[in-house]
C-alpha cells in the first residue's frame, strides 16, 4: 500500500525535490555554487581556528580535509532534518485542501538536501586534489586506496538516520511548536560532542563521557567516512552495524509514529 | 446500475474541543503533571449518509458552523472521519480554495506542473494541457513571474484553470465561481456548464440558493451536523429560503 502511493505520487516527489533545490538558490547571484562556497568558508574558518589557534591532533593526517568530512556530513543531517521537521507545518495550506500523502514532505525535504550535499562533495574532491598536488609536509595527502569507494556506505546510513529523525521531528512539530526551539538547541550540542573539529583521543574525559560521546551514530558515521576518504582503511564493521542498527530503529519509530499519528496533524497544523 | 461516483456511509466527525489549545511541550507536561487535560467533544457530522450518482450534481447547503466544510474536506480525504467510509471513484479535482498549492517563490509555469503534481498527475500529462491552461488563464505575459507578484485575482484564475484542464471526474466546489472579474466569471461558469455536459459529477457547496438551482439537480440541507433534507435541488432550496426567512 505503502509503496503503491509512493508509486503514485512520484511526480510530486520529484517536483518538490526539484523546487526546494531551486528555491534555495535562486535569488543569490552565485546560485549554486554556495553549495560549494559554504561548506569551503566554514571549514577555512574552523580549520584556522582550531588548526592554527589551538593545536590539533598530531596523529590526524590531514587537518583541514578531516574537518571539512566532519562538517560535511553533520551539515548535512542538521540542515536536513531542521527542513524535515518544518516541512508539514509548512505545507499546511496544501494539506488543508488537497488528500496528499503527507510523508512526502519530509521526505522530499531530505532528499533534495542529500543532493545538495552530494553536490557539496566536489569541495572534497577539490581539497584532496589540492593537498596531493601540493605534498606540503604539514598537511600530507591522504592516503586513498580502493576503501574510498566504500565511501556510500557511510552517507547512505546517513540518509537512514535522517530520514528515520526527520519523521519523528515533522511528527512532533505538529503538536508541539516548541520542539524546533528544542531542538536548535540539541543541534548544537550535537555539534560539539560529534568530532568534527577534534579527535576523542585528545580528550581527557573520563569513561563514562567516552562512551557517551561514541553513543552518538553520528560519531560513527563520520569516523567511517573519513576511514574511506582520509585513512584509506576499512571502516570497523562494529561502526557500521551499530549506526546501521541505531539509523534503522530510529527509521522504524518514524515510520511508525508519523504512520499513526498523520490523521490528526490536520487538526493541528 | 452503475456504481455511485461518491458515496459517503454513516460519516461522523467528532472534534475535541480543547478549552484552551496546547500547542507546546511545556502547556502539555505541565498539564499532564497537573491532570488537566481537559476538552469537551464536538460532532460537526452526525451520522451522514449519501450517494452521488455519475454525473449527477449535488448542492450541499446550511448556516455557518452547519459542517459544511467538514463535509467536504472528509469527501475530499483530507479528513479522516471519526466513523464511517467515504468512497469516491474517478479523478477528484478540489477547487477549494483555488491556489492552496501554489509555492509563492515559484513562478506561474513552475507552479503549473507542481499543482499538477499535488493533484497526482505526471509532468508529460500537465504538458500536454500546458497551452490550454495558459491560454485559459489569460496569463501569458505573467507566466514566468513568481507567483508571490501576482493579484488574487489572477492566481484564481491560475488555480481555476489547472484544477479544470485536468478533466477531473468529480468536481468539489466550495463557492469559487466567484473567481476573478465579470469577465472572467462568466468564462469559468461557460467551462464549468461545459464540464457538466461532459457528465462530471460535482459536489457544490453554496450559500447562495440561485446559483444551487441554476447549477444542481439535487441537494441536502445540513444542519448542525446531521441531514435535514435531501431531494431535488429547487425543493431543498425553498426550504432553507423559509429557514432563512425565519
Amino acid at each position: 500500500m505503502f509503496l503503491k502511493e509512493l508509486r503514485d505520487y512520484r511526480y510530486l516527489l520529484r517536483e518538490i525535490v526539484a523546487k526546494n533545490i531551486k528555491i534555495q538558490y535562486r535569488n543569490s547571484v552565485l546560485g549554486v555554487f554556495w553549495t560549494l562556497l559554504q561548506p569551503l568558508l566554514t571549514t577555512l574558518v574552523l580549520v584556522f581556528i582550531f588548526g592554527k589557534l589551538f593545536k590539533p591532533d598530531p596523529s590526524v593526517i590531514n587537518y583541514p580535509i578531516y574537518v571539512l568530512c566532519g562538517r560535511l556530513l553533520y551539515e548535512f543531517y542538521s540542515q536536513s532534518t531542521k527542513r524535515a521537521m518544518r516541512s508539514v507545518t509548512g505545507s499546511a495550506s496544501v494539506l488543508k485542501k488537497v488528500r496528499v500523502p503527507k510523508y512526502i514532505y519530509p521526505l522530499s525535504n531530505i532528499i533534495s538536501n542529500f543532493i545538495t550535499f552530494l553536490i557539496s562533495l566536489v569541495v572534497l574532491v577539490g581539497f584532496i586534489v589540492y593537498f596531493s598536488l601540493l605534498k606540503s609536509p604539514s598537511n600530507p595527502p591522504p592516503s586513498l586506496t580502493w576503501y574510498a569507494l566504500l565511501s556510500p556506505v557511510p552517507l547512505l546510513v546517513l540518509f537512514l538516520l535522517s530520514t528515520g529523525v526527520g519523521l519523528i521531528l515533522s511528527t512532533l512539530a505538529v503538536f508541539f511548536k516548541d520542539v524546533e526551539y528544542l531542538y536548535d538547541v540539541f543541534c548544537l550540542l550535537l555539534f560539539y560532542s560529534t568530532p568534527v573539529f577534534y579527535t576523542l583521543k585528545r580528550l581527557n574525559g573520563d569513561g563514562i563521557m567516552l562512551l557517551c560521546l561514541k553513543a552518538n551514530p553520528l560519531y560513527h558515521i563520520v569516523e567511517m567516512f573519513r576511514d574511506c576518504v582520509l585513512r584509506g582503511q576499512l571502516f570497523s564493521y562494529i561502526s557500521l552495524l551499530y549506526a546501521l542498527g541505531f539509523s534503522l530503529v530510529l527509521l522504524l519509530l518514524g515510520g511508525l509514529l508519523f504512520w499513526k499519528k498523520q490523521d490528526r496533524f490536520i487538526l493541528y497544523i | 446500475m452503475t456504481e455511485p461516483a461518491i458515496r459517503v456511509e454513516n460519516v461522523s466527525m467528532m472534534f475535541h474541543m480543547h478549552s484552551e489549545k496546547i500547542d507546546n511541550l511545556k502547556e502539555y507536561v505541565i498539564r499532564v503533571l497537573r491532570h488537566k487535560v481537559k476538552y469537551t467533544e464536538f460532532w460537526a457530522l452526525q451520522d451522514i449518509s449519501f450517494e452521488v450518482a455519475r454525473g449527477e450534481r449535488l448542492g450541499v447547503l446550511g448556516f455557518n458552523g452547519a459542517g459544511k466544510s467538514t463535509l467536504l474536506k472528509v469527501i475530499a480525504g483530507v479528513m479522516k472521519p471519526t466513523t464511517g467510509v467515504v468512497e469516491i471513484s474517478g479523478v477528484v479535482a478540489p477547487l477549494l480554495e483555488l491556489g492552496a498549492g501554489f509555492d509563492m517563490n515559484y513562478s506561474g509555469r513552475e507552479n503549473i506542473f507542481l499543482y499538477g503534481a499535488t493533484m497526482g498527475f505526471s509532468r508529460a500529462y500537465i504538458k500536454e494541457r500546458y497551452e490550454e491552461i495558459i491560454a485559459f488563464s489569460e496569463l501569458k505575459d505573467f507566466i514566468d513571474a513568481p507567483v508571490k507578484n501576482y493579484s488574487s485575482g489572477m492566481r484564481a484564475r491560475l488555480g481555476f484553470s489547472i484544477a479544470t484542464a485536468v478533466e477531473p471526474e468529480v468536481l468539489i466546489v466550495d463557492e469559487v465561481l466567484s473567481v476573478g472579474d465579470a469577465k472572467f466569471r462568466a468564462k469559468s461558469e461557460k467551462k464549468i456548464q461545459s464540464m457538466f455536459d461532459r457528465g462530471v459529477t460535482v459536489l457544490f457547496v453554496s450559500h447562495n440558493t440561485p446559483q444551487v438551482r441554476k447549477l444542481c439537480n439535487r441537494a441536502i440541507l445540513l444542519d448542525h451536523g446531521k441531514i435535514i433534507a435531501q431531494g431535488a435541488a429547487d425543493e431543498v432550496c425553498n426550504l432553507y429560503d423559509t429557514m432563512v426567512k425565519k
